[in-house]
Parts: structure tokens; sequence; C-alpha cells
């Protein structure tokens, strides 16, 4: 198994996510011959090259027919293949949402979608490529595991747990290459328990996918700035939600940011604002998202600022909800 | 000799026609009749013939598999699972019922031989394409069948997945259209299937035989086709009568859903009891 290392991190941060996607699929494959990967005409795009030269009888070229692609996957797993599907985001999300409903909801088969450049990392493709909201789209569907790895070697650890997992996931990879590192040496991952990732006690960050290594920055310059405390806490699990963690810190904070590279409406926000309401916690709870529009396309650091999602307009933004003049 | 009385005399065609009225009526909800009727026969000569599984283990895992993409022709379905013995008489009584694991479209069961949860139209060849790939990959001889209506052929996933198993040869699959002529809103010909099916089967790379779906011989010799044939997925594009078996029902749309009067009921009855088949 690959260690997880500060050398390795760096070259995974180098290549981005979908190309660690591949490698960690890659490894998963050597072990086990029931690995199956699946791509609608996306397989260079996964990151998958090197697996297609090497198992060319464990992938299958779905072509573009996401639907039918979900289908199909769903019928292998069912024969016990592990079954890996990736497309673009909107694609393997929107396109094929019927298909994931009733064979990996209503029917409970574990096939695992791999959601390529949600988010905005699609840059000048545009808003036909973001993931806006397929969070929120996969996250109404009962019965998934929603998950997005908050950095390159996240993904391997999501990789890994996924492969024997006995329910459907849907992976939603965020950010580009050249991605920032949260994690450089191994760490403990599960399905649904939120991670700790910078400790503090004035105010709370909980942040998802590529936003987790924004939070960090985010937090230390707001304890520069204001000197106040700031936790971070890596969500990567938008569904099952960690309600347990949450619980504490709802008891602990007077002020909860969620921050995520997606719409404001179903994804980690919403799960959070769900949860605080049916428990009817007091603590103040600021979503920071993509608002409820289209971005203006660019690359993807234009559209990410666009949307507020840079650094600076994310502490402005908080600083503001906060009242606190900057 | 004309069957009269109880549901165990009669052809398994004749038998699961008047189990069909016998529960739709008893339901005391509407029903899906129509396509129900229209696939009788095609099931009972797969059944009977065909299709390998053990009723005593259904989850024997090298059987084959059917899977009732026309989600809404349960009631022709879950008859058939009566009589061949994967559903109980008990357990069939319950059809539309609250609570029943036997509602209007095919919920999945394995220990009652349900395989797969139907519904949503044009995503039960995909399935079926998954698994009969999967058995090509792990060198398991099992065939998969799938059935599906000329009216879900409006759904596009449907030609997606006619393409795939083209593209992969899936000779292990079968696709079963029952062409009874009509969808919801109407006759197919009127509302958007108006091209040759036949002929769109063969362009997408299916092997592809037309046949007279209530005949039991043209049936069967449609299955051992399918069976022999090598490189390719086979299509049998069976023409059939929506209703049929009852008179009041064939060709009569309003009967793609809908409820049974009792007086309507005993005619449905004493039509099939006295029917020849």
């Amino acid at each position: 198994m690959i260690e997880i290392n500060k050398k390795n991190t760096r070259t995974w941060s180098r290549i981005g996510v979908r190309a660690t996607y591949g490698m960690a699929l890659l490894e998963a494959a050597k072990d086990d011959p029931l690995v199956l990967a699946m791509s609608a005409d996306l397989g260079r795009s996964s990151g998958l090259n090197q697996f297609i030269s090497k198992f060319p009888d464990q992938f299958v070229n779905a072509g573009i027919a996401e639907q039918n692609m979900v289908g199909v996957a769903a019928g292998m797993a069912r024969e016990g293949f592990s079954v890996f599907a990736s497309s673009f985001a909107p694609f393997i999300s929107m396109r094929a949402s019927e298909q994931v409903r009733m064979n990996l909801g209503y029917m409970n088969i574990p096939v695992k979608l791999v959601a390529l450049g949600s988010g905005l990392s699609m840059g000048f493709l545009g808003n036909s490529h973001y993931g806006l909201e397929d969070a929120a789209v996969m996250r109404a569907i009962p019965g998934l595991t929603v998950v997005s790895p908050a950095d390159c070697a996240e993904v391997f650890k999501v990789i890994r747990a996924s492969i024997n997992y006995p329910h459907p996931v849907y992976i939603r990879l965020t950010g580009g290459v050249n991605n920032p590192i949260v994690y450089q040496d191994d760490y403990e991952f599960e399905f649904g328990k939120a991670v700790c990732v910078k400790e503090g006690k004035d105010l709370c960050i909980v942040a998802t996918g590529s936003m987790v290594a924004i939070a960090i920055t985010v937090a230390n310059e707001i304890e520069a700035l204001k000197g106040m405390s700031v936790k971070v806490v890596n969500m990567h699990t938008l569904k099952p939600l960690d309600e347990k963690y949450l619980s504490e810190l709802f008891g602990l904070f007077t002020t909860i940011v969620s921050l995520e590279e997606h719409s404001v409406v179903g994804g980690l926000g919403s799960a959070i604002s769900e949860f605080k309401a049916r428990e009817n916690y007091l603590a103040r709870h600021v979503s920071i998202g993509i608002e409820d529009c289209y971005v203006k396309a660019g690359d993807y650091q234009y559209a990410l600022a666009e949307a507020g999602l840079t650094k600076d307009k994310i502490i402005s933004n908080i600083l503001n909800k906060l009242c606190i003049p900057l | 000799m004309p069957a009269k009385g109880g549901g165990v005399t009669g052809s398994l065609s004749n038998r699961i026609r008047r189990d069909i009225v016998e529960a739709g009526y008893h339901c005391g909800e509407s029903a899906h009749f129509g396509g129900g009727l229209s696939i009788v026969d095609l099931l009972a000569v797969l059944y009977e013939k065909h299709l390998r599984f053990d009723k005593n283990d259904p989850l024997w895992s090298e059987r084959d598999v059917f899977i009732l993409s026309k989600g809404h022709g349960v009631l022709g379905y879950f008859a058939t699972l009566k009589n061949i013995g994967l559903i109980s008489s008990d357990c069939f009584r319950t059809f539309q019922k609250n609570g029943s694991d036997l509602i209007a479209h095919p919920v999945l069961n394995l220990p009652l031989g349900i395989e797969s949860s139907n519904g949503s139209l044009g995503q039960g060849l995909s399935f079926g394409c998954g698994i009969a790939l999967a058995a090509k990959k792990k060198l398991m001889g099992k065939r998969i069948y799938i059935m599906l209506g000329d009216g879900e052929c409006n759904e596009g996933s449907v030609w997606e997945a006619a393409m795939f198993a083209a593209q992969y040869e899936l000779d292990n699959l079968i696709a079963i259209i029952d062409v009874n002529g009509f969808q919801n809103d109407g006759p197919t010909a009127v509302v958007s299937n108006k091209a040759n099916m036949a002929a769109k089967w063969s362009a997408f790379g299916w092997n592809t035989i037309e046949i007279d779906g209530h005949s039991t011989e043209q049936i069967s010799n449609a299955y051992k086709y399918a069976e022999n044939t090598t490189g390719k997925p086979t299509a049998i594009i069976a023409n059939t009568i929506k209703g049929k078996g009852v008179s009041f029902m064939e060709n009569n749309n309003e009967w793609h859903h809908n409820r049974l009067t009792e007086k309507n009921y005993l005619i449905a009855i004493d039509e099939l009891e006295n029917s020849s088949d």
C-alpha cells in the first residue's frame, strides 16, 4: 500500500485530485480483480490512463451515456464487482440522478460514483461543467453516502474506504492541479466522522472539500488580525453528517461557519442548518458557499473570486457577519 | 376441455390470466390490466421452458435473471411467479394491499424471485447489461432476459443501453419487447414511436426476431434462437394484444390502468374459465 507521507503528498498535490484518483484506483486493482473502473468517455480525464493500460479487462467505457453507465455499474456491482464510475460532476449526478435513485438508492447497490471537477475547477469550461448543485441532488437520495475529500491524500483514504463499503458512495472531487495540501501524514479516516484539522476556541469553521485548506489559511489570518482563536473541522462526509461531532460544536461555540465550494442550497451549509433546526440549537450558523446562481466563468481562481470563495473574500465575509470591522 | 372453478387447471397462461383478474379485482384499486395481460404468454413460456432457476433456492448463484423493465406489468409477472411457485398464494392475495411486498411496480425481493426494483421506465436494460457483462467477465453461463414495453422505448436511456449491449457483444442478454401498440396516452404510433421497432433494434446492432407474442411455438423458437446466438444480443419483437384474453380489455386502452367492477370481473373470469386456452 502506498504510504501517505510528505514526499507522496507533494507529488499528488502537483498532479491534482483526478490523477490521484487514478493512482488510488490503480493501487486497489493490483490487489483485487473485482475492482472495476467505468467512465463515460472520460477515462483519460479521470486519470485512468495507467489503470486502463495495466488492467484493460477491469475498465469499461460506457461512452457518452451516463444514465446507462450508472445502470450498468449497478448490474455489475450486484454481481460482486467493486465498481467506480466517473464523469464530470453535473453529468454523473444530475444527468443520471434517477438511475442513481433507482439503482443505488432504492436497491442499495454499492456503486461508487466519482464526480470529476466538481465545484468551479472546470474553469473556462463554464457552468455546464461546474458542480454547483451535485451534492444537493445526491444528498437528497436516501441511502447514499456523500463525501468530498479535502485534498489528494484524502482521495486515497476515501478510495481505500470505499472498496468494500457495502453502500453506494458519491465521491465529490473538488480542486484542481497544484492542489493545497491538508494532510502530509497518514491519519484515521472513517465515513461520517469529521476530523479536526486545527484547534481553536472562539470561532469554528466547518469546511468540506477544497475549502478545508482555505479554511485553515482563513483561520490563521483571522487569528493574526483579530487575536481570535479559530477551529477548523474537515467535514469530509456530507451524508451521513457527523451529528455527534456537530452537537459538541454547537455546545462549545456561539458561531459556526460552514464553508463549501458548492451552492448554499442543499450542500454542507444546508445539512448543518437542517440539523441545527431539528435539534433547536441556539448558536449562530453562517453558511458560506456559492450563492444560488451561475458563476461568471474564467479560470479556476477567477471563478472562485467571482463566487466569493477566495481567502480575502471569505475573511471579510466572516468578519462582516460577526460585525467585526476589518 | 375448458377449465372450470379453481386456479390449478388449464394452461399456465390461462391460470396466470385468471390470477391477474382475481388479484386485480380483489385489491379493490385500479391496476394495470392491459400491459399485464399482454405479456402472459411470453412469461409463461419463459418460466416454464427456458429460464433456469430453482424455486427452492431463489438465490442460486448460477440462475438466469429475468427483469421486468416495464414495471407496470406486475400483474402478469407476480401471477407468473405465483404459478411457478416462487410467490405463495397467501402472499399473492396481498397484491396492492397496504404493507404488501407486491405493489404496482416490482420491488427487489430475491426470495420471491423479484430481481430488481422497477417502475421508472427505461432503466432495466442498463441494469441487465451490467449483469450480463459481469457474467461474461466471470465466465458464468447465465442468461439475462429483460422485458420492455414498446411505449417504454420512448425513453432515450433504452437506446443508450442498446448501443452498449451491441458494443460489448452481450449475447447472453435477451430483450423481449412487448409491442402491444399502446401507451398511457394512446397508440404508440400516435404518441411517439411510429417507425418500425424491429428495424430500430437491428440498426443498433442487435440480432432481431419478430414474432406473434401469443404463439407458444413462435415464442419458444425465439427464445431458442436467442439462446443459440453468439456475438450479439437478441431482441425479440413480440407483437401482442394489450389486454389479451379478456374481450372487453383487448386493444382497449381504457384498461391500461383501471378498476374492475364486480360485473366486469365476473364476465372476465367466465371468459377465461371457458377459454379453449
